[in-house]
């Protein structure tokens, strides 16, 4: 069912700008069709002021990708490129009177093309400036880390949900979610430690003996249910002080990410739980 | 125009006012227990055995007994195969196919992560099995082959009969989610082997929160849902006695409607796809065109997104359902039509129009004039041509 504000329905019914600029001094385009949605901004902008005089669009997508298509152009008409260049998602979002939480990934298309049209226009190859640093996270919907991070910081996001519905991370087969996990826990605890920089006190040293049942304990709550859900599985092997090693079980044999489970997500889970030390490798029959 | 022209009766249906007339007593004065003791209560099994009746009549099961009354059709599909599992607990391997509906799938997935092995079988272009790859699928350790009778999306048959035959030579259980089929198409249990199929009230006109599993004579079953003793002790939970009464005359009355079905309903779709794919370029109809249910149509518009065409053909008072990625209620467009290979420039343009017995040609003509300009209107919006 649709739960569009006024503005999202009336916008979708009679979309401003839709179409092409003749001889654009910027284009802005993002999306592909098989992600669901597509956006190709055009603008046309006076050289003297840097004032957008025209901006156009047409969208592949649903209503509120339409909405938010036709908010932007009418948004950023009359604005500088400075200007319009502080045009972020959120504002696109308060322009429609508000979009529901899953389609907010709509709105950041629209911001996003914003910004591949302004790089465009000062002749940055957006695209490839950004390729080195960045690196994708969800594979399904070619999301990098940086966007992420931006749609995080941007919106004040904490759960992976929120984060799907904002970039769509995450949406496809799922796979990435332990990782877009470990981004929101990496940024939110730097932003406690900005703030406080109250240091975590340091964790009482483990026995042996306890550490060994922290470990056993870890997986089968935190790892193993995780990858079960893929399908995969893994088997503690042996601990050798804070060295682990275990073993991929299921659908984890023969998946080329177990070398990225192993470190992102298995040993990570471990430090957190149990011992910042902790190791794990893998053992091969 | 005002009245709502209702094209996803694959989704669900209108009660059909003879059901909701038999329901009306037992919502009000028959409101008795069919378990109690006095006859105020106990009178009323009779009505659930009449139902029972005309449900086996609709399949042309031999037996009113082999039929259990659930509370809906995701329920008669994890009875089917919790049971088997149950019945074989040495046996660990399940076969479906990828286009299951998630009343399957999602009880699939768990199962695997609770250690079973699942095969799930492919589909071709058309939406059709290879029946070579279920052959070789079989083992040893195969508790149960869940195959549907139809596909809800694009409305493809399987081919039923060959499976259920093939299961019953090679010794494994098989069920079949038939909630698509029953009511749209002839049955007669008696002739096609199959040892469980599902069915659900609200898609053959009775009301929802009803449906039944076919549990073949002599086929081995464990319950799923326990407590009392009703439905012999294969279903727990007082009876659902006003929708079990109601699925039972809309039973009776999808059998008189079998012929509309068959001649008038498939008119009415092959009328549609035929205007819809005249008067608008880029079209196409997913799903092997023959082998398909009379009332139902999958017509993928390239270049524009399902959510948007749904959105405007709600404007126009017309209900439709789509497989795009917006509509599917999460980010990836229908398994099913991936599944197939349909490219995605189609996926995320699919329509799927369901009809039923209340459809006019009216409506359809109605259809057939509204949507040229809103796939027109979409595709000078989108950047793709």
């Amino acid at each position: 069912m649709w739960f569009y504000s006024d503005k999202v329905k009336k916008l979708f019914k009679n979309p401003q700008n839709v179409g092409e600029v003749k001889n654009p001094d910027a284009v802005g385009d993002v999306g592909n069709i098989i992600c669901g949605d597509a956006l190709r901004l055009t603008l046309k902008i006076d050289k003297k002021t840097e004032k957008i005089i025209e901006a156009k669009f047409q969208t592949f997508g649903c209503a509120s990708a339409i909405a938010s298509s036709s908010a932007l152009t009418e948004m950023i008409k009359g604005m500088t490129i400075d200007e319009a260049a502080n045009v972020t998602n959120k504002d696109i979002a308060e322009y429609l009177g508000g979009l529901p939480e899953e389609k907010m990934h709509c709105s950041v298309m629209g911001m996003e093309a914003l910004e591949a049209a302004i790089a465009n226009y000062r002749g940055a190859p957006l695209k490839q400036e950004m390729v080195g640093q960045e690196r994708i996270v969800c594979k399904c919907f070619s999301v990098t880390d940086k966007k992420i991070i931006r749609a995080i910081k941007e919106n004040n996001l904490k759960t992976v949900e929120e984060v799907t519905n904002y970039t769509k991370a995450g949406g496809g087969c799922g796979k990435c979610q332990p990782e877009i996990e470990k981004l929101l826990k990496e940024f939110w605890s730097k932003e406690a430690t900005k703030g406080a920089c109250a240091k975590e006190p340091p964790r009482k040293k483990l026995t042996n003996l306890q550490r060994i049942s922290l470990i056993q304990e870890t997986i089968g709550r935190e790892i193993r249910p995780q990858l079960k859900t893929d399908g995969g599985d893994i088997e503690l092997v042996d601990i050798d002080g804070t060295k682990v090693s275990v073993k991929f079980l299921g659908m984890c044999l023969g998946c080329p990410s177990t070398g990225v489970t192993l470190k992102s997500f298995i040993e990570a889970k471990l430090k957190e739980f149990v011992d910042e030390e902790i190791t794990v490798e893998e053992v091969r029959e | 125009m005002n009245k709502i022209i209702y094209a996803d009766n694959n989704a669900t249906t209108r009660v059909a006012p003879e059901v909701f007339e038999a329901m009306r007593p037992f919502l009000t004065e028959e409101y008795g227990n069919p378990s109690s003791m006095h006859t105020f209560g106990g009178k009323i099994i009779k009505d659930i055995e009449r139902s029972r009746e005309a449900l086996a009549g609709l399949l042309g099961a031999s037996d009113p007994q082999e039929i259990i009354f659930t509370s809906c059709g995701t329920e008669s599909d994890n009875t089917a195969i919790m049971s088997a599992l149950r019945v074989l607990p040495q046996k660990r391997h399940i076969i479906t196919t990828k286009v299951e509906h998630p009343a399957v799938l999602t009880l699939c997935k768990y199962l695997e992560s609770a250690g079973y092995r699942v095969t799930y079988l492919n589909v071709d272009n058309a939406g059709m099995l290879d029946l070579e790859e279920l052959k070789s699928s079989i083992d040893q350790d195969t508790a149960i082959i869940s195959i549907m009778y139809a596909n809800n999306e694009t409305g493809v048959v399987f081919p039923v009969e060959e499976i259920a035959e093939l299961a019953r030579t090679r010794g494994v259980i098989f069920h079949t989610d038939a909630v698509q089929a029953v009511g749209k198409i002839p049955f007669k249990l008696t002739e096609l082997p199959v040892d469980l199929l599902s069915l659900s009230g609200h898609k053959l006109h009775a009301a929802k929160g009803v449906g039944a599993l076919y549990v073949r004579k002599g086929t081995r079953f464990s319950p799923f849902m326990l407590g009392g003793h009703q439905e012999q002790n294969r279903r727990g939970g007082t009876e659902n006695v006003a929708s079990i009464v109601g699925l039972g005359v809309a039973c009776e009355l999808a059998k008189k409607f079998m012929e509309d079905e068959q001649v008038r309903i498939r008119k009415l779709r092959d009328k549609l796809e035929a205007a819809v794919l005249k008067n608008i370029p880029h079209a196409r109809v997913n799903g092997h065109r023959q082998r398909r249910l009379p009332n139902t149509s999958n017509i993928g518009f390239e270049f524009i997104e399902g959510e948007a065409i749904l959105l405007m053909l709600d404007e126009k008072g017309i209900a439709a359902s789509s497989g795009s990625a917006c509509t599917s209620g999460s980010l990836t467009p229908s398994h099913v039509l991936r599944t197939m290979g349909i490219p995605f420039s189609f996926v995320q343009g699919s329509i799927r129009f369901s009809l039923s017995r209340y459809n006019t040609e009216e409506e359809i003509d109605y259809i057939i004039k509204s949507l040229p300009p809103v796939i027109k209107r979409l595709r000078e919006i989108s950047p793709y041509k």
